[in-house]
């Protein structure tokens, strides 16, 4: 590397960011992506197929309970595609986050043994979800073909949306890591708190449905930006999007911020606590 | 050459001990919140405890410096500070160079990849660049031997084919700075050789390398230089030879244990001592300086003849070395208390671990008195008698004759 010696010292206060420091260690945080996509795969037995299958399923009994039988409006697009346009941001956000809350204690053999900078492993998690994502992606092209459904040049602007589910699945992911890193019981509030959000996030209904004067609030929720850019850039639907989309990047920034803070504050210990 | 590389001034650090049992949960934290306002305001019992306190020194480009100590005297802490994996609470660092750490052999190994797919994870954890485990990925596979098995995934190798893996991943890290952890406690005899083997090459290419160890012996083979840690503090530093034998000196709190005794009794010949006398305290002894061993017996009545054979075993079991007293032509048969004596005057037994045995008997066909097994554990080290060019490793041989060499030019 260089010739600069290293000092180490007790840190205080505030802690930079160190994105240098981040971009040396990319390396790493490629094979520590593709450790985990490879593990993923070797053990299931159903591989890639289960990737498929998962969202294909839920979209199934979302399309059966809440489309069929609670007859919920989809703002004229067939239920099915209308659901799976949004289980799509929701399994990488809920994946993500499950991942990356989990990421550090599964990985304290690493933390206790090996120095590198510790945001690499949260990262690492949230990326694994985008192998998921990628494959389900073809998933709903393939569905729309055969709903007769074709995007328009909106769907350009995708990826934001893509890197807003990301942003807002890492916000919430290094809260959650550094926080079970110190409550071991964290990890047992995540599925309850993502199946939660689910239901405030408008996955199986329309926002639309939300009362006007509720909408600002209701937007506090990020993945409703998310969930409705992502119906607007593919479907070419979604209402009120500049007002959503602007609360949601500023809520999904002051999260981040604040989990960063968070986590390089937390991150000198972790190797003591974990 | 002599540019100092790891500067170490006044590092310490502090850990909390008692109240924080491993960690909390949430639960505990929201019960506490709501059952606080009606408990009295007790002040928790926080013990803190200083690992390290105060510990400075500094190491040279090129040197090789063992940490030794008891358990808990902060060397792992020590080694932890210095590859960046915890934070000092007070003092500082400073490193120029590239470090690897080896705190353990096959940190990040995943059981579910492949030989070839662990090398390459493993390598980049450890700080190698992707083209760099390219370029010495035959040379690892070929010093791990699992060229076969390169493609099997890890859960089914034995367990010597994971360490030897292990290690081959970590002995190709080129690192200016090596911090190493005991790793050598692992792996049978052969792989043990191997990796001090190459311990010392990485040493003798000008490399600087910082080596915690119990083992006495891999830490005189291998090291300039030595710290002792004791609680926290530098006990000593300085030249090996006297560092260790100040460490020899004061471990052993239980000196009972490295003497046999019993109680005499009033009918049944019995031994009641059995002592070593090594040259250097504590049952350690260093290779071809004399050794006595006293062994104590009373016979309450007469008996036919007394046969004394003390056998010494080595930490595998092997029967090393074989001496008796009935072979000398002394009878000893009356009732009394006796302290039998034997001498070496060199005592040529190899570096490493043994423990004697005694049989006590009468001659074929009379009593048998006693077999005890398994005592007055001692070790021999080569410390103080360094050999140049290539240092003492373990197990290359038993015993050292005298010898000498002639050599005629024609």
């Amino acid at each position: 590397m260089d010739n600069t010696p290293t000092i180490i010292q007790p840190s205080k206060g505030w802690i930079a960011l160190n994105l240098r420091e981040l971009w040396d260690y990319r390396e790493l945080l490629y094979f520590l992506v593709w450790r985990n996509v490879k593990v993923r795969y070797k053990q299931a037995a159903l591989g890639i197929l289960w990737v498929i299958l998962q969202p294909l399923l839920t979209m199934v009994v979302f399309s059966i309970v809440f489309g069929q039988l609670a007859k919920l409006p989809s703002d004229g697009i067939p239920y099915p595609i209308f659901t799976f346009t949004a289980l799509l941001p929701w399994q990488l956000f809920a994946y993500a986050v499950n991942e990356s809350g989990n990421s550090l204690v599964a990985n304290q053999q690493l933390i206790t043994k090996v120095y590198f900078p510790r945001l690499i492993i949260p990262i690492s998690a949230v990326l694994t979800g985008l192998i998921d994502f990628s494959v389900s992606f073809f998933v709903l092209l393939a569905l729309m073909f055969y709903y007769r459904i074709f995007p328009t040049l909106a769907l350009f602007t995708l990826p934001l949306f893509i890197l807003l589910a990301i942003a807002t699945a890492f916000a919430v992911g290094l809260w959650l890591s550094a926080l079970n890193v110190r409550y071991r019981d964290v990890r047992y509030v995540i599925p309850f708190f993502t199946q939660f959000w689910l239901f405030v996030t408008p996955v199986a209904y329309s926002a639309s449905l939300i009362p006007e004067r509720w909408r600002v609030l209701y937007g506090l929720n990020p993945m409703t930006g998310v969930v409705e850019g992502f119906r607007w850039a593919l479907l070419g639907r979604g209402r009120d999007l500049e007002l959503l989309l602007f609360i949601s990047v500023f809520v999904v920034i002051v999260l981040l911020l604040g989990g960063i803070f968070y986590f390089r504050r937390m991150e000198k210990t972790f190797a003591d606590v974990v | 050459m002599n540019k100092t590389v790891i500067g170490v001034k006044k590092l310490s650090k502090q850990y909390r001990i008692g109240r924080r049992e491993s960690y909390k949960t949430l639960r505990d934290v929201i019960a506490n919140t709501f059952s606080a306002p009606f408990q009295k305001n007790k002040p928790l019992p926080q013990n803190y405890i200083w690992a390290l306190k105060n510990v400075s020194f500094e190491v040279k480009r090129g040197e090789v410096v063992g940490i030794i100590g008891k358990n808990g005297a902060g060397k792992s802490t020590l080694l932890k500070i210095l590859s960046r994996i915890t934070e000092p609470t007070g003092g500082s660092v400073r490193i120029s160079g590239r470090v690897a750490s080896l705190l353990e052999v096959g940190t990040g190994f995943h059981s579910e990849l492949t030989g070839r797919e662990n090398i390459y994870l493993n390598g980049a954890i450890l700080g190698m660049e992707k083209s760099e485990i390219n370029r010495k990925f035959d040379e690892i596979v070929n010093f791990a031997e699992i060229e076969k098995f390169l493609d099997t995934p890890v859960k089914h190798y034995s367990s010597g084919m994971y360490m030897r893996l292990a290690f081959a991943v970590a002995a190709h890290l080129e690192p200016e700075i090596l911090l190493v952890d005991e790793v050598l406690a692992v792996g049978d005899i052969e792989f043990q050789k191997k990796c001090l083997g190459r311990m010392g090459e990485v040493a003798s290419q000008g490399r600087t390398v910082l080596f915690v160890s119990h083992n006495m012996n891999a830490i005189s083979t291998l090291v300039n230089r030595c710290i002792y840690l004791k609680k926290g503090a530098i006990a000593a530093i300085g030249n090996k030879d006297k560092v260790i034998s100040k460490y020899l000196e004061e471990t052993f709190k239980e000196k009972e244990k490295l003497i046999y005794r019993d109680k005499p009794s009033t009918d049944v010949p019995k031994i009641t001592r059995v002592q070593l006398k090594t040259s250097e305290p504590n049952n350690y002894h260093v290779n071809s300086k004399p050794l006595e061993i006293e062994v104590d017996f009373t016979l309450p009545k007469k008996i036919r003849k007394t046969c004394i054979t003390l056998l010494i075993r080595d930490k595998r079991g092997i029967a090393c070395l074989d001496f008796s007293y009935f072979d000398t032509g002394f009878v000893c048969s009356g009732a009394g208390v006796y302290t039998l004596k034997c001498t070496f005057p060199k005592f040529r037994l190899y570096m490493g671990k043994y423990h004697v045995n005694v049989y006590f008997t009468e001659p074929p066909g009379g009593d048998f008195f006693q077999l005890i097994e398994h005592i007055c554990p001692f070790e021999v080290t080569m410390h103080g008698k360094s050999r140049g060019d290539w240092e003492w490793q373990p197990f290359t041989t038993t015993y050292i004759e005298d010898y000498s060499w002639q050599i005629e030019k024609k």
